[in-house]
């Protein structure tokens, strides 16, 4: 990888199940054509998809920047949404608001923050009721 | 064990892509994608009983390789091609969910297909 930063804007459309996921699918392919390690293409991958799908369940969509550099990968998901009243609550496992249309699509159990938590070697929450929210997740390559 | 291993055992369709020889150590059996990205380590086979894209997006994510649609279900073409775009190979089985993964354990197929 050379010494360029690489960034790119993906528009999160809101409710549309069909094409959740088309801006983790196009960044994973961006990191293994850049020869990322799989592991930390795995981790980015995952906690992306599960912002990506939080956006699109629960605030109508979003954007999502990313930003590569020979360090890290940066993926920043941002929604108008609702914003989260109980970001502590939502950080457990199991806890969930989501409606049952979204349970049929085998999300929405409450596992979506945790995951990212999981995967993210770095992860912020910014939150405000009725303005939305802002998840920052920091994947280090090496 | 071997993809044609796979549908030999499950007496299953292919529904998508054409790698038989594509190896897989162990299994997951789960309808909740969120646990699968949890939980799934390399090489496994996914068994599951939801059909939609997202299906498809979680594999594609986990990098997992194979999927089987158990209770005979079948996606729509849409998800078919999405599976074959992205090198996935699709399989249905007419079992349930249990004897389908009972099936493959029985077949030798016993690795753990999640963390501890």
């Amino acid at each position: 990888m050379s010494g360029g930063i690489i960034r790119q804007r993906f528009v999160i459309p809101g409710n549309d199940f069909s094409t959740a996921g088309e801006a983790s699918s196009t960044t994973k392919k961006i990191l293994s054509q850049l020869g990322v390690k799989p592991q930390a293409i795995k981790k980015t991958a995952v906690s992306m998809y599960e912002a990506e799908i939080n956006a699109v369940i629960h605030a109508g969509g979003g954007v999502a920047d990313i930003e590569i550099d020979q360090e890290k990968i940066l993926v920043k998901i941002t929604d108008e949404g609702p914003g989260i009243p109980d970001l502590e609550m939502a950080m457990k496992e199991g806890y969930s608001t989501a409606p049952d249309s979204v349970r049929e699509l085998g999300f929405g159990a409450g596992m979506g923050l945790p995951n990212i938590r999981r995967y993210a070697d770095k992860l912020e929450i910014n939150t405000e009721i009725g303005k939305g929210t802002t998840v920052e997740i920091t994947i280090y390559i090496n | 064990m071997k993809v044609s291993e796979i549908v030999d055992i499950l007496e299953a369709e292919i529904l998508s892509g054409s790698d038989q020889e594509i190896d897989v150590c162990s299994a997951c059996g789960a309808d909740l994608m969120s646990d699968v990205m949890a939980y799934v380590k390399e090489s496994v086979v996914l068994l599951t009983g939801l059909v939609n894209p997202q299906v498809v997006r979680t594999a594609e994510m986990m990098d997992i390789k194979v999927i089987v649609f158990v209770r005979g279900k079948k996606p729509e073409e849409k998800m078919i091609e999405l599976a074959m775009e992205k090198g996935i190979v699709i399989i249905t089985t007419k079992y349930p969910m249990f004897l389908a993964c009972g099936r493959l354990y029985s077949a030798g197929l016993t690795g753990r297909g999640v963390w501890d």
